[in-house]
């Protein structure tokens, strides 16, 4: 990657009482690639995606976005600097139709949207990630992989520099996979930048520009799909010594 | 937003048309019920305020009667000695400053903890009056003697109700009124959507106690002696908190559904049950929450709406009558 570092991230640290959940991590992102984060359930990676998006706040290292220091900041101050989520339990706004959660997205941003503009911005995007036929319908309604959709949706409502996937692809069916990571492809090809938490290999391999793997919230490998999956120490991270 | 869309122009139009109607009401009546308007009015008010932010955020707040209660003594303390104008603006300075204080400290918190909360605001407004009126005063309890009739009473009452009715109309179809919405479903999509949630909250928190906060310096005056434990009475706080669930809470009108029925229903029990009307008043509660989760209005939606729609609106009620 000769593209320039987006975000960077170093000594971040975040402990709940005891437990150390992220130690000392630092990766940067370079701009227009997927990166992926990846580790053993309870590695820290929720937790990583946490911190970056201001839903927690870390006790120690810096998060840098574009040359400006957003560590600690709140949430919605986070969302104006170019960061967009969606979250490991996909979340939309089940009283709301599908027009009203994008619109939820178009209205806070930096360069916000309102009334008749936003209306016809929500139904372009909805047309965009295919729900144009749902735009009207309670989003609490919507099938799992379209509830997915719309919470990626609203997330792209946000025009953010960064999208952050937290396991996005999880619990969807073979051809569902194939529709969600065709999706992933094409906002890669439209230059946005994704850090992404994923267990599906298929997805991984055939998306991730870079991976880095955690274990017991520690940075453990940092390159190519290929690379850190036949590294011995990700090997052991996941199935342990006897197979490294 | 272009405010002067038809279909702004014409809620609007009605609802003056009907406010102007109601204004000659004191003409047509004699003062029974003139008594009677006046109650439905300022329950009116409340209800409106109160869901006007616990509606969307599902935040149950029982310190209505803090707010009404210090517009109340405001106006037993200034009221002889400023015109009442002024007087209605220091009770909302006061409200406003009071409002703020609470919000910033207390809508972090969530669920049952705001609700005890509020509920030991109204305990402590009232301690601290009265240990003030005890030790700095001398004297618990004042009259309230103003040059203020009955009929100035509803009528600045139906003014306030107006100015309520269209800042909520306004506010349903605004930026802001959209992040409650928003907040009200889920605080944590709210915030990484780039909303402020804390200032959202306190906006409105601030908004619904002023009208709380003006209706109780408007109904001072008919009362002649108030002391604290009239005028923070938690019994008030209860009542509007019912009728709002009554009537619908997320709905502009909805309240009013629930304020008409209800004011007739609490005259018709203080008439002929004095003695039993907090248990009688118990039982309605129940009844409410048990049949009617999500209010008149729900009941309306339920059977007036497509069955997608009624789905939606049957998952909603749960949560909505848990909180109650």
């Amino acid at each position: 990657m000769t593209n320039e570092i987006l975000l960077s991230i170093s000594g971040l640290q975040k402990a709940f009482g005891g437990l150390i959940a992220v130690n000392q991590m630092q990766f940067d992102v370079h701009e227009g690639e997927i990166l992926g984060l990846l580790g053993p359930n309870g590695s820290g990676k929720t937790t990583v995606m946490n911190l970056i998006s201001g839903a927690l706040q870390a006790n120690e290292g810096k998060i840098v976005i574009s040359g400006k220091d957003i560590t600690n900041l709140p949430a919605h101050k986070i969302s104006h600097s170019g960061i967009a989520r969606t979250f490991q339990l996909v979340r939309v706004l089940p009283d709301l139709d599908c027009v009203e959660n994008i619109e939820a997205g178009l209205a806070y941003r930096t360069k916000p949207l309102w009334g008749d503009a936003a209306h016809a911005a929500a139904l372009e995007l909805l047309e965009r990630i295919g729900l144009a036929k749902q735009a009207h319908t309670p989003a609490g309604d919507l099938t799992y992989i379209d509830q997915k959709r719309l919470e990626l949706g609203r997330a792209l409502a946000l025009q953010p520099k960064l999208l952050l996937l937290d396991e996005w692809l999880a619990g969807l069916n073979p051809s569902e996979l194939q529709d969600g990571i065709a999706l992933v492809r094409k906002l890669k090809n439209e230059g946005l930048t994704i850090i992404m938490v994923e267990h599906v290999m298929d997805a991984i391999r055939s998306l991730c520009d870079r991976c880095v793997v955690m274990n017991a919230g520690a940075k453990i490998a940092d390159g190519t799909p290929d690379e850190v999956l036949s590294d011995p120490e990700v090997v052991r991270a996941y199935l342990g010594d006897s197979h490294a | 937003m272009s405010i002067l869309k038809p279909d702004f122009i014409k809620p609007v139009g009605i609802g003056a048309v009907i406010f102007a109607a109601l204004a000659f009401l004191p003409s047509l009546v004699d003062s029974y019920y003139m008594s009677l308007a006046i109650s439905i009015v300022s329950f009116a008010v409340l209800a409106t305020a109160w869901s006007m932010f616990s509606g969307p955020t599902r935040y149950i707040s029982l310190a209505t009667v803090v707010f009404f209660g210090i517009g109340a003594y405001t106006v037993a303390v200034l009221g002889e000695v400023l015109p009442f104008p002024l007087v209605l603006v220091c009770a909302g300075l006061a409200g406003t400053v009071i409002a703020l204080l609470v919000g910033f400290s207390t809508l972090r918190l969530a669920g049952v903890y705001f609700v005890i909360f509020t509920f030991g605001l109204t305990e402590l407004v009232r301690q601290v009056v009265s240990w003030y009126e005890v030790n700095v005063t001398r004297e618990m309890g004042r009259y309230v003697f103003l040059d203020i009739t009955q009929n100035d009473i509803y009528w600045q009452l139906l003014a306030l109700f107006a100015v309520l009715l269209l800042t909520g109309f306004i506010l349903g179809r605004s930026r802001l009124g959209f992040a409650l919405r928003i907040i009200g479903e889920d605080e944590t999509v709210a915030k990484h959507c780039g909303i402020d949630v804390t200032r959202v909250k306190v906006a409105l928190f601030v908004l619904s106690a002023l009208f709380m906060t003006l209706t109780g310096a408007i109904m001072a005056p008919r009362w002649t002696y108030i002391d604290p434990v009239i005028a923070f009475n938690p019994m008030l706080s209860f009542q509007v908190v019912i009728m709002a669930l009554l009537g619908g809470p997320r709905r502009l009108l909805g309240p009013l559904l629930g304020v008409v029925p209800l004011t007739l229903l609490f005259e018709i029990l203080t008439a002929n049950f004095p003695n039993h009307f907090s248990i009688l008043l118990g039982c309605v509660f129940l009844v409410i929450v048990y049949l009617l989760p999500s209010g008149v209005v729900g009941l309306y939606e339920k059977y007036s709406a497509p069955k997608k729609r009624v789905l939606a609106t049957e998952q909603n009620a749960k949560p909505g009558g848990n909180a109650a």
